[in-house]
């Protein structure tokens, strides 16, 4: 049982496709004939176990990491060809905190808008936009060493779509965070999304797949399953996505 | 250019907000400076002499006194027999023993040889070659001395005299063969380990790959990178030359913008060194390793602290990949001689050389992509 949603391709509201992607690394497959695309303005879950390949494919979407082959096509972008205007079009939250610690909020803040070009009036418009919609304006001088790993996040995602991107990269982004904190980060992604930003995120929360329009699955370097997690719990008579998980990756087990 | 001021103006922040930083931009260079330029010494002063006197004689004693008034020697004792005189010299107790035949006066007297013996502790050979050469022109001297007395008529002992003249350093100091050189390491230090680490540190934290996934131009953030701590280096040399200046009151004959030219060109030499080996590791502790390696082996061959013509050819000839080598030659051309471009001008050409391969090679090899 296909969903229409797997068939139809080469949308003009698809900002993703992607089309037997194969990533090696010597003789391991990490990603297997991957193909999926994301639309325009959408929350698209990627999950996966740790080590299934979630993160190894979004490098390859941000332009960090070589395809081996198939087709991919990034904002309207080749991502053979194109990479440098996929850059200015997407924004990336990597998994490991990667703002400068060492430096304050403003600073990190007018040193991201600086490298995406942006000019000086619009970098302070925007650090004072993204601040106060953090409630952390009255911190915007601190070191980012000085400040709880929640904000930590919640900064980054809004350093990473500072420069106004197509699409915004997430990479587990609440990972070691607090319940309350996740679910203040996950308005932040709301907001974004209802702004038109199209949000691709990693994670291996179930619960929080939840929150997306539509999910993958991905098992062994493979997309087992994507649809939205009403109709995947259905498919599979699962109460929850954690489950619909757990049986994928134990059908996964029976057939090796 | 926008994109590179914001990144140097990140840069600076990060320097100087860094507390230990500024000791090691400062403080470090000119303690190591003075250090190094007073201890890096080639003389030997003090040569600790012990004697057997076995003539005890007017003399014995004449020359012996010709020995004690050196500056180069300091009489540490009089030993009675040949092995207590070995038992101090095994001990380390003393460099020389010198011992004087019990027949030396009367051997003088009577026109024979007067016979004297040398021991020297030789496990460091050109310091033992050294102090075997001072007592020598000690021993002409007192030669000399007798002969005049012997023959008074001829008016000097020697046919032949030879005056000899020393240019760029007449006094022979060492002090003024050594700072310039020593200067050359100081800012190949800055350049080759903190531009190095700069970019391994971005990669150990991650925050390269934010970085990695922005439209930034690889030469954009690699001038960014390169640019504050090529004025630092060039900031650490007018430093040095202050201190070389104040404090060893070493002139510098030649230009000081001609200096700051080639010092300009040899740090993109360094700082290129430094990003490749940055773009070959992963870590810090790699990095520092692998430029430890290359600094102590290039510091070596450079000639800074053992002429370059007495190593074998094979040696000389890996100087020509030694970037140290080239700019402590013209260093202490311009700084000593006065040298002017003309002088120099090929050893130049081979720095630009040298530049413009290594800078290309670690922009290639610098990867946004994995």
């Amino acid at each position: 049982m296909q969903t229409p949603d797997l068939i139809k391709q080469n949308e003009p509201n698809h900002v993703i496709e992607v089309n037997n992607m194969v990533k090696k690394f010597g003789d391991f497959v990490a990603n297997d004939k991957l193909s999926f695309f994301v639309r325009q303005g959408e929350i698209f879950g990627f999950l996966g176990a740790n080590g299934a390949g979630k993160t190894t494919a979004m490098k390859i979407l941000c332009g960090l990491s070589a395809p081996t082959s198939g087709e991919i096509n990034v904002a309207g972008f080749d991502v053979y060809r194109q990479t440098d205007l996929i850059k200015k079009n997407i924004g990336y939250m990597s998994q490991k905190f990667s703002l400068y610690e060492d430096l304050t909020i403003r600073e990190n803040f007018r040193f991201y808008g600086g490298i995406y070009g942006l000019k000086n009036a619009e970098i302070k418009e925007r650090i004072a936009y993204l601040l106060n919609r953090l409630g952390l304006m009255h911190a915007a001088d601190k070191v980012l060493k000085e400040i709880p790993l929640g904000w930590k996040q919640k900064l980054a995602f809004s350093v990473a779509i500072m420069h106004r991107p197509k699409i915004v990269f997430l990479d587990e982004p609440t990972g070691g965070v607090d319940p309350v904190t996740r679910r203040q980060f996950w308005e932040l992604i709301y907001e974004a999304a209802n702004d038109g930003l199209t949000v691709f995120v990693t994670t291996h929360y179930m619960d929080e797949a939840e929150y997306c329009e539509r999910v993958s699955i991905m098992v062994d370097g493979r997309i087992e399953a994507l649809d939205t997690p009403a109709r995947l719990r259905e498919k599979y008579q699962a109460a929850s996505m954690n489950e619909v998980f757990l049986k994928l990756a134990r059908i996964k087990k029976s057939e090796s | 250019m926008r994109t590179i001021r914001f990144i140097l103006q990140k840069e600076f922040i990060q320097i100087f907000r860094d507390k230990s930083m500024i000791p090691i931009i400062f403080v470090i260079p000119v303690v190591q400076l003075l250090i190094l330029s007073f201890t890096a010494t080639f003389e030997i002063k003090n040569t600790r002499l012990i004697i057997w006197d076995q003539s005890r004689t007017i003399d014995s004693r004449s020359l012996i006194s010709k020995f004690d008034r050196s500056p180069f020697f300091s009489l540490e004792a009089y030993v009675e027999t040949y092995e207590q005189g070995i038992e101090w010299l095994k001990k380390g107790k003393a460099d020389q023993l010198l011992i004087l035949d019990p027949s030396f006066a009367t051997d003088l007297q009577m026109g024979e040889k007067g016979k004297v013996m040398l021991v020297t502790d030789a496990i460091n050979g050109s310091a033992a070659s050294l102090m075997n050469a001072y007592a020598m022109s000690i021993l002409t001297d007192y030669n000399k001395q007798l002969l005049v007395a012997k023959y008074p008529l001829a008016k000097t002992a020697e046919p032949v005299e030879l005056r000899s003249s020393h240019w760029y350093n007449p006094e022979l100091d060492y002090k003024t063969y050594m700072v310039p050189g020593i200067l050359v390491l100081l800012v190949t230090i800055i350049g080759m380990f903190l531009s190095g680490m700069n970019i391994v540190k971005e990669k150990e934290l991650g925050t390269i790959e934010q970085i990695n996934v922005t439209p930034i131009k690889k030469y954009q953030f690699m001038i960014g990178k390169l640019l504050p701590f090529w004025i630092i280096a060039l900031f650490e040399l007018a430093i040095g030359l202050v201190v070389a200046r104040l404090v060893f009151g070493i002139p510098i004959l030649g230009s000081v913008p001609l200096l700051f030219g080639v010092a300009s060109v040899y740090l993109l030499v360094i700082l290129g060194f430094g990003l490749l080996i940055s773009t070959l590791t992963d870590t810090m502790q790699q990095a520092m390793f692998i430029s430890w390696f290359f600094m102590v082996i290039f510091i070596l061959l450079s000639g800074l602290f053992t002429p370059v013509e007495s190593m074998p050819q094979w040696a000389q000839q890996l100087n020509l990949i030694n970037p140290i080598a080239y700019f402590i030659r013209i260093n202490r051309m311009i700084m000593l001689k006065g040298s002017a471009f003309g002088d120099f001008a090929n050893t130049f050409y081979a720095l630009v050389l040298y530049a413009t391969s290594i800078l290309t090679l670690a922009v290639w090899r610098y990867r946004k992509v994995s």
